[in-house]
């Protein structure tokens, strides 16, 4: 072979360094998440809600939304009433120690909180000042004494001289 | 191995493989969905709105308060990005298709209290690409707020204004929230749903139960029984630019 003393090594560097993260990670075992789970049986079992909660979810979502359908009732004939924040959540007591153990394990992002709250927060926090603020012109320091409080705001019922938009 | 003997193997084999599935997934089977028992039911809902008990009382804002802490509805300082699912405007705004040029003084200026008309033919729900707004049986024009992406054609749609865009995440413009409703968040659109989540418990919506003059009247428009045909019947009423045809089911009683 031509040039064997730079091609050999080249490419023993290169499957070093392709399988650099295996090197690294070697030896270290992963513990599992153990997400906190309350006392009793969920909806379904445990080995459904493992594999199926988000088809689940979804499921629920569809029904109780555009169906109307608020009550499930389960393969062992309990009845629940469906809902993220009214039904898994007043179980399921802590979002950070259930939904999220698993979900930054295994690296996923439900979008579920971006609207639904979970019952471990007690206040928003204030907004930040990004461009887009800016460029709208949108106070960002409402919570010192900027804003008016709640109910002494003209905003929504005042009339809007400026008709409706 | 002989042809019968092959054939009951794979009979068998058949079975099992077919069998164990089912019988695993029995689970999945049994499930069913149902309405809540206890809801308030209608064919039709609708609303009338006694503004003159309403105008009696210029300062109260009670229902306006009661949909918006129910509902989580940010308060936006800022005039262009607000939003709103119940709010006032004065009649020359609420009315411009009914000018009267020597007679205007009796409303004018007046407030009117304007909410989502839940129209029967509604415009917004034409045109949502995603079908995120939609009409329920009970004549509810109901927003699954899981699938709007923030398109605004219902905005345009509208002719009524009852529909707010987020043009920024609202909740840092939340002070106190009901935890046991959804925020909304940025690039989504939001208006007065008629309480679905109260109606399904049994409840009245926020803002009829707030009202302690009274002046909201809710109910269902093709109950002949009901309290909001009767009183139809009896006053009164005005529709909302009911010449476009998308029949509002909102009522304003003035007489
Ligand atoms: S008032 Fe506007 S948002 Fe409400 S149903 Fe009619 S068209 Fe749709
Ligand atoms: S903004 Fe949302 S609700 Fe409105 S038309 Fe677009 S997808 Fe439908």
């Amino acid at each position: 072979m031509y040039n064997s003393n730079k091609v050999i090594p080249g490419i023993i560097i290169f499957v070093l360094i392709v399988t650099f993260p295996i090197w690294l990670n070697h030896g270290k075992a992963v513990s599992a998440p153990k997400p906190i789970l309350p006392e009793g049986r969920c909806v379904e079992s445990k080995e459904f809600m493992r594999a199926n909660h988000m088809q689940l979810l979804k499921e629920w979502r569809v029904l109780a939304i555009r169906e109307g359908m608020r009550i499930y009732t389960s393969s062992d004939g309990s009845r629940f009433w469906i809902g993220l924040q009214n039904g898994c959540m007043k179980c399921h007591h802590n979002k950070q120690q259930f939904c999220d153990k698993c979900h930054d394990f295994a690296s996923v992002k439900p979008y579920c909180w971006n609207c639904h709250i979970p019952p471990e927060t007690k206040e928003f926090g204030t907004a930040k000042a990004t461009r887009l603020l800016k460029l709208f012109r949108i106070p960002v320091d409402l919570r010192e004494g900027a804003k008016p409080k709640h109910g002494e705001h003209g905003g929504h019922g005042e009339i809007d001289k400026g008709g409706e938009h | 191995m002989k042809r019968r003997k092959f054939l009951k193997l794979a009979g068998i084999s058949a079975a099992v493989a077919g069998g164990v599935p089912s019988f695993l997934l029995r689970e999945v089977k049994a499930r069913s969905y149902t309405p809540p028992p206890g809801a308030l039911t209608a064919r039709r809902w609708g609303m009338a709105i006694d503004m003159k008990k309403c105008w009696e009382h210029p300062e109260c804002n009670d229902c306006i308060k009661a949909c918006h802490a129910a509902h989580n509805v940010p308060e936006i300082p800022e005039k262009k990005k607000e939003i709103k699912w119940i709010w006032k405007d004065e009649f020359e705004h609420v009315f411009p298709e009914q000018p009267n040029e020597f007679n205007n003084i009796v409303f004018e200026h007046k407030p009117f209290i304007l909410l989502c008309n839940h129209c029967k033919h509604p415009p917004c729900v034409r045109v949502c690409p995603t079908k995120a707004t939609f009409k329920r049986e009970d004549g509810i024009v109901m927003m699954d707020f899981h699938r709007c992406i923030g398109c605004r054609f219902c905005m345009a749609a509208c002719p009524f204004g009852a529909r707010s865009f987020n043009w920024v995440d609202p909740r840092p413009y939340i002070q106190e929230f009901n935890p046991e409703f959804p925020t909304r968040m940025k690039g989504v659109v939001e208006k007065c749903l008629f309480c679905y989540e109260r109606l399904e418990k049994g409840q009245l919506p926020a803002c009829v139960e707030a009202c302690k003059h009274k002046a909201l009247i809710f109910g269902d428009l093709e109950d002949e029984n009901s309290e909001i045909s009767r009183i139809l019947k009896e006053r009164f009423s005005i529709r909302r630019k009911a010449e476009l045809g998308t029949e509002p089911s909102i009522f304003y009683l003035i007489g």
